[in-house]
């Protein structure tokens, strides 16, 4: 029972950072019909801007800050300059070019900062917490806190300020968001700057578990595409129950079913894909679109 | 209402483009001269260069196959797929497990790698049915991303992450022919076959029906035509034409091993197709030459991050020609033709 526990709220950690990552993709997604392949690599390539201030002798926090406020800079940079101009040609075009992205940004990591595994430091004491029998790991407890504490705030964001509701507007209706003035190719670059924080903080908060390399995201992407094709492709809550399920569901199986262990992790989350998309293609939470003929 | 205007002007877009596609798919004599050129330099390739670059070319045309087969399924079915690397893996492996394990001749485990991949991509293609788009990529890209996984769990066949040695087969019928030689024009033997099959299967009623439902389903299927067939059927016949390609690429580079079926080969597949052309068969030849030959030049301009350059390459591409190499050929011969034609009038 107490290993269960355990494995559950380890489960949510890792479920809890691709929760961010999926919420990232959705958000990109419900303005642009577009899938960002590229998202796990810009946040690989924040984590590693992380790592170089901390080894500029950075506190943790201050890097911390500086990363987010620098990757939302430069999500916004990615998508003025190099998405703008296919903007409104077919969406394979498009998909292409964040392909070219994703290996622009995975080449120019093993560029400079080389295919060695690098450790990442936890803000967490590495002192695990007793609850009981229980025992958690302090960076798992941090990482679903901060998860929680970013969700929060851009719950709020999207709720109670102008800017939120122009964003949204922007997202599910363009051409009349355009009519009331709403600048709707720029919400789509602060779209794509706040997927890119979004994304740099899932990369640090993962990066103390799995080590820092180039390729230590497309494991975790595949898991996030999981987490929101589970919790629905239009729904941002759905991404973030999708990511919470997914992780857990990731860590029991690894545990209980024996066969499976470490090796087979990425076919769980293959099989949960298409269990979902089989039995309820359109996700837990999300809408069924209807297309006019 | 903006929205409608906006799903008409994207309709009649798709005509025009299934109308050219049509009629590049018509018997033209200068097409013909095209094809017979290109066929016939593609004969004469293997006097003038060996060893390596043959090799190459052997790679390019067994890219050619399998993005034909890519194009097929995405191209003129409307399908998306980010998985075909699977195919092309298992494609491989079944070839070298026949000719490993069981010691069956090279040529039958190519056949047999196209059965088993109809069957396989069948069986994908029947519950995939029911996804479109995104959720199509994304059910095929966890696929292509789990294969090197699975194939290295069951170690006992595939020889896990060591993967199997082949040996390259010998020319047949006592001809003169050096193992590369005859690898190349098996392959040659191959695509030209199977190119005259899509190019047969896609100019007639099937090719018509194929593109129909990809333009509306609905519509398609009002007229009779039977979508969930049509359309696992075409999953199935492009899977097993992209196995083809990965038996034949097994065989050229004599080794198969799990890393290199990684969802890397998908997307460079993926963008083969919209590189060379979508929904256009020279556009399998366009882009397998970019897939094979533009990582190279990458890699000659830095070798420090040959994989950026490529990326560069990819996105300069997209903006200059969204069309890809086929859509841009086409509007330079219309351009070229259209100013003959004025000028002619204008004297």
């Amino acid at each position: 029972m107490d290993i269960l526990i355990q494995q559950i709220v380890s489960g949510l950690a890792t479920g809890g950072i691709y929760a961010s990552l999926a919420l990232a993709l959705v958000m990109i997604y419900q303005a642009t019909d577009v899938v960002n392949f590229a998202q796990g690599e810009m946040a690989m390539f924040s984590t590693y801007l992380a790592w170089s201030m901390l080894q500029a002798g950075l506190p943790y926090w201050v890097t911390f800050c500086a990363t987010v406020v620098v990757a939302f800079v430069g999500g916004l940079l990615v998508e003025r300059i190099v998405i703008r101009p296919v903007e409104g040609q077919p969406i394979l075009t498009i998909v292409i070019v964040t392909l070219g992205l994703l290996v622009i940004f995975n080449s120019m990591a093993g560029w400079i900062y080389s295919y060695i595994q690098k450790p990442f430091p936890s803000p967490f004491p590495p002192k695990p917490i007793k609850i009981g029998n229980i025992v958690f790991g302090a960076h798992d407890l941090g990482a679903i806190g901060i998860t929680l504490v970013v969700l929060t705030l851009l719950f709020l964001f999207f709720r109670f300020t102008t800017l939120g509701l122009a964003m949204r507007a922007a997202a599910q209706n363009p051409v009349s968001s355009r009519l009331c003035g709403i600048r709707v190719s720029w919400m789509l670059g602060l779209g794509w700057g706040l997927a890119a924080a979004f994304g740099a903080i899932a990369g640090m908060m993962v990066a103390p578990v799995v080590f820092l390399d180039p390729n230590m995201m497309s494991g975790i992407q595949l898991y996030a595409f999981a987490a929101a094709t589970v919790g629905g492709f239009t729904s941002p809550m759905g991404a973030v129950v999708g990511g919470l399920l997914v992780g857990v569901t990731e860590n029991l199986v690894g545990t209980y079913v024996s066969f499976i262990g470490t090796e087979l992790k990425l076919t769980v989350a293959l099989a949960m894909i298409i269990i979902v998309l089989l039995v309820r293609p359109t996700g837990l939470f999300g809408r069924t679109t209807v297309r006019r003929v | 209402m903006a929205s409608s205007a906006d799903e008409t002007a994207k309709t009649a877009e798709r005509v025009a483009a299934a109308a050219t596609s049509g009629r590049s798919l018509a018997v033209r004599p200068l097409g013909v001269a095209a094809v017979v050129t290109v066929v016939l330099i593609a004969i004469a390739l293997p006097f003038v260069m060996s060893g390596f670059r043959l090799f190459q070319f052997t790679q390019v045309l067994t890219y050619a196959i399998a993005l034909l087969g890519l194009n097929l399924l995405t191209g003129y079915n409307g399908q998306f797929s980010l998985g075909h690397g699977a195919f092309y893996g298992i494609g491989a492996y079944t070839t070298a497990i026949m000719i490993d394990r069981w010691d069956i001749g090279y040529g039958w485990t190519v056949i047999a790698a196209g059965i088993v991949c109809l069957i396989v991509g069948f069986l994908f293609g029947r519950p995939a049915l029911r996804l479109e788009g995104l959720y199509l990529a994304l059910a095929t890209f966890s696929l292509a991303l789990a294969v090197p996984q699975i194939l290295k769990y069951f170690e006992h066949w595939t020889g896990g992450s060591q993967g199997i040695v082949l040996s390259k087969p010998k020319a047949p019928f006592g001809l003169r022919l050096t193992e590369d030689q005859w690898l190349y024009y098996l392959t040659l033997g191959v695509a030209i076959v199977l190119f005259v099959v899509a190019w047969n299967l896609l100019r007639g009623r099937v090719g018509r029906a194929i593109v129909a439902i990809r333009d509306n389903h609905i519509a398609a299927e009002a007229m009779g035509i039977d979508n969930a067939l049509y359309k696992s059927v075409v999953f199935g016949v492009s899977a097993a034409y992209t196995g083809v390609a990965g038996a034949l690429s097994a065989l050229a580079i004599a080794f198969v091993a799990p890393d290199s079926f990684n969802i890397l080969l998908s997307i460079t597949l993926l963008t083969g197709i919209v590189i060379g052309g979508f929904a256009t068969i020279s556009g399998a030849v366009y882009g397998a030459l970019f897939v094979q030959f533009v990582p190279n030049w990458a890699q000659d301009i830095s070798k420090a991050a040959p994989w950026a350059i490529f990326g560069v390459f990819l996105i300069v591409f997209m903006y200059v020609m969204p069309r890809g190499i086929a859509g841009f050929l086409h509007l330079v011969w219309i351009r070229l033709t259209a100013s003959a034609v004025s000028r002619e009038q204008g004297r």
